[in-house]
């Protein structure tokens, strides 16, 4: 790891405060990514600023149907979460097989998202459930803030403060996980509200996360595995890696919401 | 330069560090406690798995200037003199370990799963959990048997509740 310097923010108008002082800094939350990413030197952040220490940015709060995570809340948290659990399942059931039990104790949803790391989990649930990102400084819809790979709608100096969503109808996520890394090979979350049926795809998109507009059509006819027999989705801009090819990883986004959809319909 | 101070198995320590240190190298090379390991050093092997604020975490990628003001229990920290904490004497007694390298992160996984599941474990569960330690000689078998007696135990000694710190 290069040399770095660190700073513990007290609340968040502190942590832009700090961030602005630094060259080249950067927020870190749990750091399960970030940490990693410095110690192999494929980043090197000239300042680090804590926000694991920011009361304002903890805790789930639930009003009805009305989600609203803090940024800094852990995935461990988030998967234990029996209030949110009663609302939505899902969401709970997706922190509960992010990387590991250690790494569900440090990483957190604003961290994730931040990252939007191309195969990661969070990002297909709020694009799913048409959350919205608070940050510091405005409201952003998920569908304007994932914008490709490791890229947000954020600016440098803005903090994610929380997200919500409403808890629909009902809704489910399956992924087929890296056998190494846990990441996804391909997520799928369906969620049912009352304006339609959205559904977002993780680990297979050339451009990091989307909504499968062919899924989402035959989900909106029946919302049912059934439905999907024989939807195909196209293979022309998704990922091709060591793991898998572009074509497998079409195969797995209908096998995945096929099973996403049973698990929503419970 | 970081000013850090933590308690680590109830005794406070304090030093300056690098900010850019790792917390298990903070543990190992400034206060001498080697039990902790460090493995693949990739954040996937779970060797370096230490208790921080009562929660196992991986301490090869959390710096020691993060952990500044928390708690720390290390495998040193779990053992009463000489008698050896449940989990590690489960592992004795079920041959949960062959050449050892991946034991002091693998018992401090177990005694935060153990704690984490007051109502006991399972074989299934167990496993589940085991996603973020790597073991390279035992085949995982005598590893899961250990934790499952130790849960067992644990849980008849203490009645489904375990200590804190561990």
């Amino acid at each position: 790891m290069y040399s770095t310097n660190y700073h513990r923010a007290s609340s968040v108008a502190d942590a832009v405060k700090l961030l602005k002082k630094a060259d080249d800094g950067k927020f870190v939350s749990g750091g399960m990514t970030l940490i990693p990413a410095m110690k192999t030197r494929l980043a090197a952040p000239s300042d680090l600023v804590d926000l694991r220490h920011v009361p304002e940015l903890k805790g789930v709060k639930i009003s009805g149907k009305t989600v609203t995570i803090g940024a800094a809340t852990t995935h461990a948290e988030v998967a234990a979460n029996a209030k949110l659990a009663s609302v939505c399942p899902a969401i709970c059931n997706l922190a509960a097989h992010i990387g590991d039990p250690h790494v569900r104790h440090m990483g957190t949803i604003g961290g994730s998202i931040a990252n939007n790391d191309p195969a990661a989990d969070y990002p297909a649930a709020l694009l799913a459930l048409g959350a919205t990102i608070f940050t510091n400084k405005r409201e952003i819809a998920a569908d304007k803030f994932f914008t490709g790979l490791f890229e947000t709608a954020l600016k440098d100096d803005e903090v994610i403060t929380a997200v919500a969503f409403t808890a629909p109808a009902k809704c489910g996520y399956a992924k087929f996980p890296n056998p190494a890394s846990r990441y996804a090979m391909t997520g799928v979350f369906v969620a049912k509200a009352k304006d339609g049926v959205r559904v977002a795809v993780t680990g297979a998109g050339e451009d990091g996360v989307f909504r499968s507009k062919e899924i989402e059509a035959a989900l909106s006819k029946k919302f049912d595995a059934s439905a999907l027999e024989g939807v195909s989705v196209s293979a022309g801009t998704l990922m091709s890696d060591i793991h898998a090819n572009a074509e497998y990883r079409a195969n797995l986004v209908v096998v995945m919401a096929k099973r996403a959809v049973a698990s929503a319909n419970g | 330069m970081s000013q850090v101070e933590m308690v680590v198995n109830g005794r406070k320590v304090s030093g300056t560090v690098e900010d850019r240190t790792l917390l298990v190298h903070y543990l190992r090379e400034h206060l001498g406690m080697t039990g902790t390991h460090v493995g693949c050093d990739t954040s996937q092997c779970g060797a370096c798995v230490v208790h921080m604020d009562g929660k196992a975490v991986k301490s090869c990628s959390i710096l020691a200037a993060q952990a500044s003001g928390s708690d720390i229990v290390t495998i040193e920290g779990l053992a009463n003199g000489a008698d050896l904490h449940p989990v590690q004497a489960a592992f004795r007694e079920h041959h949960g370990l062959q050449c050892g390298f991946c034991t002091p992160g693998m018992i401090m996984a177990a005694t935060d799963m153990i704690a984490r599941h007051p109502e006991g474990l399972d074989e299934k569960t167990v496993r589940a959990e085991l996603e973020g330690n790597i073991c390279r000689c035992t085949g995982y078998h005598n590893i899961v048997k250990a934790i499952l007696a130790a849960s067992k135990a644990m849980g008849k000694a203490g009645k489904g509740k375990t200590k804190k710190a561990a």
